[in-house]
């Protein structure tokens, strides 16, 4: 009693996502609802950026979780790899889309609030085009997951993308680093001071702060559920895909 | 090894084998950049380095698919992964053939074909230079592609997608180099950084996607 | 009761609008696809333990 590895356990998996996610989908939907009604209407604007800074609700926890989600799918994949358990491998599959959502939201808010910010809506900023180049892993994982047949060779194979394509975002992040750094020096002084999580804290008063740091539980709590009501969904398709394949034989 | 290797040099220098294909396309995309910028020597100039970085890297691209797709539908892939050299092997084997019939002509061919982008004169070594420490690193991050896609029927486009990201570190720091030497600048930094890249690829990419390719032939 | 959002309405409101349209579009696809695919087990599951 009490391991997480009984979770590995399809039907037990299921039943406790049915348990759960009631209640945690209820704490994302209060969480976004207080913290994104709380941000916009009852915080002012800030001093140099003015209402601007309300988009920070939407796009800071946006891309915490776009990266997290990428770390998720690698710890899941690791344990697909290592331990062979279904679920795990499901969830880095259901965890994918979500993440993507979450890049998508991150870069457009991004872009908007640059437009009148930086006067451009999109500028070759190391911490830009990370995010545009983890985007495009998150594309190739999920059209490898598509593309294979057999779940069993497309849970294997994208683990490895996983793996592979963690060292290489990571590589491409100092790459990209030194990259900008040759081209243009200064133009990211703007925006580290507004968007950094670290800056956020000292620079920006604990009327954004609090706000934010409830945006950012929901967000969670909303990733959370969503990975959870997904993955499930992978385990019923999964079952249904075994039953049809022993109707065919029979 | 060497037999293998010797194998797939014949294989893909004979007729159909894709040899030329790669060079003919880096010859025709470096011909219509100059159509889609303008002839202006003076705007071709800065780009130069960076467009035959991007006409190198695509031309590999496209000869990536039928690195490992032949021997699979012929069978051969089996019969190597049953035999005494360990796949990791056959996987650096195979990259090195790909980069032996595309990489290095490419460095070669890099050279004349920056003159129709009037690339500035100190910038030509380096730019050889450049191609000669990174596209071995685009073979073989190419194979673990390829045998990542090898068991598709239609692997190339979905390849491409896979491979592009995995290219960036490679690409940033190869063009950075070409660059800063066309400008006469320092070209220490990027060219290390480019080499320990290609080194590292070397060392671990052989067992990724020699683990990718067992799970394929499972 | 509408905040006084100056001359960035327009970027405030879109980013807002955009980022919420995207979420709803990913949590109903979400649920669409979970109620499908549990119907269809079911129906599969009916099948098995009657035909």
């Amino acid at each position: 009693m009490g391991s997480i590895w009984e979770y590995a356990n399809p039907v037990k998996f299921s039943r406790t996502v049915s348990a759960v996610l009631p209640y945690v989908a209820a704490a994302a939907l209060g969480c976004l609802a207080v913290g994104l009604v709380w941000g916009f209407f009852f915080t002012p604007d800030d001093y140099r950026q003015g209402a601007t800074v309300k988009i920070i609700y939407l796009h800071v926890p946006a891309a915490m979780i776009a990266i997290n989600a990428w770390l998720m799918m690698l710890a899941a994949s690791l344990i697909w790899l290592i331990r062979r358990h279904h679920v795990s491998a499901l969830a880095a599959r259901a965890a994918a889309p979500v993440g993507l959502v979450m890049t998508l939201i991150a870069l457009a808010t991004g872009a908007i609030w640059g437009q009148p910010m930086w006067g451009t809506w999109w500028a070759w900023d190391p911490r830009l085009t990370s995010f545009l180049i983890l985007t495009l892993f998150y594309l190739g994982y999920i059209a490898l997951w598509e593309a294979l047949e057999d779940p069993d060779t497309a849970a294997d194979l994208t683990s490895v993308l996983c793996l592979v394509g963690s060292v290489f975002a990571i590589l491409s992040r100092y790459a990209v680093n030194f990259w900008n750094q040759g081209l243009h020096q200064g133009a990211s002084v703007m925006r580290v001071e507004a968007v950094t999580g670290a800056d956020t804290e000292e620079k920006v008063s604990n009327v954004f702060f609090a706000p934010l740091m409830v945006c950012m539980a929901g967000f969670v709590f909303l990733f959370l559920a969503l990975v959870l009501l997904r993955t499930r969904t992978e385990i019923h398709r999964r079952r249904l895909k075994a039953i049809e394949a022993r109707e065919r034989m029979a | 090894m060497i037999a293998l290797l010797l194998r797939d040099l014949k294989l893909a220098v004979r007729a159909g084998g894709g040899f030329g294909l790669a060079l003919a396309f880096f010859l025709i995309v470096v011909v219509l950049v100059p159509f889609a910028v303008g002839p202006n020597t003076s705007r071709l100039a800065p780009i130069a380095a960076g467009v035959l970085w991007i006409g190198a890297l695509l031309a590999c691209l496209l000869s990536l698919d039928r690195m490992l797709a032949l021997d699979h539908e012929d069978g051969t892939l089996d019969l190597l992964a049953t035999a005494p050299i360990p796949l990791e092997g056959v996987v650096l084997v195979k990259a090195c053939a790909h980069w032996l019939t595309t990489g290095l002509p490419l460095t070669l061919v890099a050279a004349p074909l920056g003159v129709l982008l009037n690339l500035p004169q100190p910038g030509y070594g380096w730019l050889v230079l450049s191609l000669a420490c990174g596209t071995p690193a685009l073979s073989m991050i190419g194979a673990f592609g390829a045998a990542l896609t090898v068991g598709l029927k239609r692997g190339g486009l979905l390849l491409s997608l896979l491979v592009l990201p995995l290219y960036v570190p490679t690409l940033i720091f190869g063009a950075e180099v070409a660059r800063r030497g066309a400008e006469g600048l320092e070209t220490q930094v990027p060219l290390l950084l480019s080499c320990a890249i290609t080194l590292g690829v070397l060392a671990a990419m052989p067992f990724a996607a020699a683990a990718a390719l067992r799970i394929n032939l499972r | 009761m509408m905040p006084e959002l100056g001359k960035y309405a327009g970027t405030v409101l879109s980013a807002y609008a955009v980022s919420l349209a995207l979420l709803v579009v990913l949590v109903l696809a979400s649920i669409v696809a979970a109620r499908r695919t549990a119907r269809q087990l079911e129906d599969a599951e009916e099948r098995r333990k009657h035909g």
